[in-house]
């Protein structure tokens, strides 16, 4: 009976010895579950949530300060995957802080730009170039389609346009059709 | 002398129906009136256009410049003058479009300046991008830029060269007559390759319900050392790279590994002979063969230039009333062209007339019922069935764990599945949006970076400001209690006129001073400068900007007249 408690006892503390030293030798720096939350989130970076960028807001939502349907790029199925990962409820996404759309770019209409810069200051990825007074160009392949450029310029010369499929990009379509249901009439 | 054969697992025998279009010799097809090529036409990116409208062109010309190394070049099939650069519809199961050059055909087919090249006095660098720049890329279907699947490097020395002219896939016969009229020119061109690669030993594997072929290739090769014509037995997909290099070599390329690692790179027998005609007659590649059969009056084959109608082949075999859709490609892994208006390119080997009679409607599809038909049947060895229900279920790591890239969509597990469950379109849904899921991952990766880059460079832009502030105050406090004047201060007399204020005091008002000389000088240099150098016509087109932005926002002001 004693020698069995002793047993029992003794592995107790070998275990306990073995978590206590794999906490302090596998810490994670960092918040892992903002950075889980931070991987699902476009990196559109375009402050629509209510937040200055993707970060943030992952840091507010694993702070419990702010709903998971206030990213208007991540859409429906961001939404779904925040849900999961954080085990809430699926909410459609809130009308306030805007609509999904189809992926943008910026296009600048260079004949038309004055150089003034404002536009590279508000770009949240740096994929605007150009220097004072001189034309500014947009490097499509980084733009995110935040939009965040377009306000800014004093001659309206930003345009948002979608991004087109191509053959490259174009996805085959799920075969499964969806039995629709014959609405009441 | 005849190799071993090895066997790879699974495949079917569907009736090849080979017949129907080998018994005329490959005919020539004529002149469309015009001729719509497409710049892309290789794996590997868009080559750019090199030509425009209005410009004549000669046949062979090249009009397309491969982007990078990555691409292979795209030159005009015929003479004649360029009516247009512009989007037009792909022959590809999206039935999207991309740049196509169109140009309308002279009739006097003058071709550029051929320079035969003796390729054993070339390196095989120089080769390869000759190679590149004659648009040589694999003719089999995948277009796949021959230049690169020589490249030698870490991969290793291609000791086995073989060459494919097994032609697996039901209906189509193109390279079965190409070996049977034109064994000549593709052993030569297997010569380059071979000497390209510097390969000891070239393997050409043919079916064997392809006698003539058979015979042909060894007639052609009977001077060559270290050439030889195996033929494989007919089980579809004996074509398969993978399944090919099994079947003659025994080698098993696992996923994700290329030939060349194990010392083989295999070639199929239309690019063989392209790289003949572009080599040593300097023709780059301006046709191909295509295979028009199916539900047709005259099947046949058909020497056709790149960029041609589909329609106008239609017209040279008679489709038969009853048919009521075109495949492009064979019935196990071609696709059904949404239109037929569409140019033929690089890779369209065959163009399939299917009726209902020909190609029976399959049933509607049942659930899947575990039969482990598909297992049995799957030449890649993979569990279709499980990849069905991943891909179905859109779970999508799942069927990576279960390697559905490894799948070489070759239609064998569809083909026996009782429940006639369209599976490749599920794997194709599947592996396209795995891939625009990668690329979105790559995109939001890097986004995250600049951002959190950005965010570094205006903190530290931030901090470096204010402490060159703070060193530029120090020293001109230290500059003012030292009795000396600050070089932009207001006026000689504000420190004359109080001298009797403490020290601090002047101090500051001399910073204040100086700080507004300088804001004011700014101000007059930053008016607006970059309109200051502009050409009239320039600055008229601001002006009238200027004022459609003030109409707009004169609109904007009044309300509207109806409430939306
Ligand atoms: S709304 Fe914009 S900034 Fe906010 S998480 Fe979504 S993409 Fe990022
Ligand atoms: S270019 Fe404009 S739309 Fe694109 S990421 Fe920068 S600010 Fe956003
Ligand atoms: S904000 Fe407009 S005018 Fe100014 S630099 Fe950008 S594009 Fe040019
Ligand atoms: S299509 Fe893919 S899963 Fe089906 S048999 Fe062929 S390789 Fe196997």
């Amino acid at each position: 009976m004693v020698s069995a408690l002793l047993v029992m006892a003794g592995i107790a503390v070998v275990l306990g010895a073995l978590l206590g030293f794999a906490s302090i030798r596998f810490k994670v720096k960092g918040d892992p579950l903002v950075d889980k939350i931070d991987a699902i989130l476009p990196q559109t970076q375009c402050g629509q949530c209510g937040f200055p960028g993707c970060k943030p807001y992952a840091q507010a939502i694993a702070k419990g300060e702010a709903e998971i349907n206030q990213c208007p790029p991540g859409g429906e199925e961001g939404i779904r995957k925040l849900a999961d990962l954080l085990g809430k409820e699926f909410k459609p996404l809130s009308a306030e802080h805007g609509v999904e759309k189809p992926k943008q770019v910026a296009v600048i209409d260079e004949a038309l730009c004055i150089g003034c810069t404002l536009c590279t200051q508000a770009c949240p990825v740096d994929a605007i170039v150009g220097a004072a007074k001189q034309m500014h160009t947009i490097v499509a392949p980084l733009c995110t389609g935040c939009e965040l450029c377009v306000p800014p310029c004093p001659v309206d010369c930003i345009a948002m346009v979608p991004v087109p499929e191509t053959v490259e990009t174009w996805k085959w379509k799920y075969p499964v059709v969806p039995i629709k249901l014959k609405e009441p009439a | 002398m005849l190799a071993a054969l090895f066997k790879f697992r699974g495949g079917v025998k569907p009736a090849s129906h080979k017949d129907e279009s080998t018994r005329a010799p490959i005919a020539r097809a004529p002149l469309p009136a015009r001729l719509v090529v497409p710049l892309r036409q290789s794996a590997g990116g868009t080559p750019l256009p090199l030509v425009a409208a209005g410009q004549k062109v000669l046949k062979g010309e090249r009009i397309g410049a491969p982007e990078g190394n990555f691409s292979a070049a795209i030159h005009a099939p015929t003479s004649g003058t360029v009516l247009a650069v512009e989007s037009r519809t792909l022959p590809h199961p999206s039935g999207l479009s991309a740049p196509c050059v169109v140009i309308a055909p002279d009739g006097e087919e003058r071709w550029i300046e051929r320079t035969p090249v003796n390729y054993a006095a070339e390196s095989p660098d120089a080769l390869r991008d000759l190679l590149r720049d004659s648009g040589i890329v694999g003719l089999g279907g995948a277009t796949f830029p021959s230049h690169l699947k020589l490249k030698p490097g870490a991969a290793g020395r291609i000791g086995t060269l073989i060459v494919n002219g097994a032609e697996c896939e039901p209906w189509i016969t193109c390279d079965d007559l190409l070996m049977r009229e034109r064994a000549e020119g593709i052993v030569r061109g297997i010569a380059i390759l071979r000497h390209i690669a510097s390969a000891d030993r070239v393997l050409i594997g043919i079916e064997d319900n392809k006698p003539q072929a058979i015979a042909a290739m060894r007639a052609a090769t009977a001077q060559a050392t270290g050439v030889e014509v195996v033929p494989v037995p007919t089980r579809y997909p004996a074509g398969g790279e993978k399944q090919l290099i099994r079947v003659l070599t025994g080698i098993e390329i696992p996923y994700g590994r290329i030939g060349p690692e194990f010392g083989v790179q295999c070639f199929n027998v239309g690019t063989a002979w392209s790289a003949h005609r572009a080599v040593e007659l300097g023709e780059p590649l301006v046709s191909r063969i295509v295979t028009l059969t199916g539900n047709v009056e005259r099947p046949g084959n058909f020497e056709v230039p790149i960029g041609t109608p589909i329609d106008d082949l239609l017209a040279l075999v008679a489709p038969r009333a009853d048919t009521d859709r075109f495949i492009m490609g064979g019935p196990m892994m071609g696709f059904t062209l949404p239109r037929t208006d569409l140019p033929v390119t690089k890779a369209t080997n065959c163009i399939l007339a299917a009726s209902p009679a020909l190609f029976p409607p399959t049933g509607p599809e049942m659930p899947c019922i575990r039969c482990g038909a598909c297992t049995r049947a799957c030449p890649a060895e993979l569990q279709p069935h499980e990849l069905y229900w991943f891909s179905r279920a859109k779970n999508f790591g799942k069927a990576q764990e279960y390697n559905i890239f490894d799948c070489i969509e070759c239609g064998c597990c569809a083909y026996v599945c009782p429940s006639n469950i369209r599976l490749v379109d599920y794997y194709r849904f599947a592996k396209t949006s795995m891939r625009a899921l990668e690329r979105e991952k790559t995109a939001s990766d890097a986004a995250r970076q600049r951002f959190e880059f950005r965010n570094f460079r205006t903190e530290r832009e931030q901090k470096e400001k204010a402490e060159r502030l703070a060193a530029k105050t120090a020293a001109a406090r230290q500059a003012i209690a030292g009795g000396e004047k600050p070089a932009a201060a207001p006026t000689p007399a504000a420190t004359e006129q109080t001298p009797a204020l403490p020290q601090l005091d002047e101090t500051k008002k001399a910073l204040i001073a100086a700080a507004i000389e300088r804001a004011r000088a700014q101000k007059e240099g930053v008016q607006p400068k970059n309109t200051d150098n502009l050409a009239p016509e320039k600055l008229a087109e601001i002006r009238e900007i200027e004022a459609r932005r003030a109409k707009v926002r004169e609109i904007a002001k009044t309300p509207p007249e109806e409430p939306v």
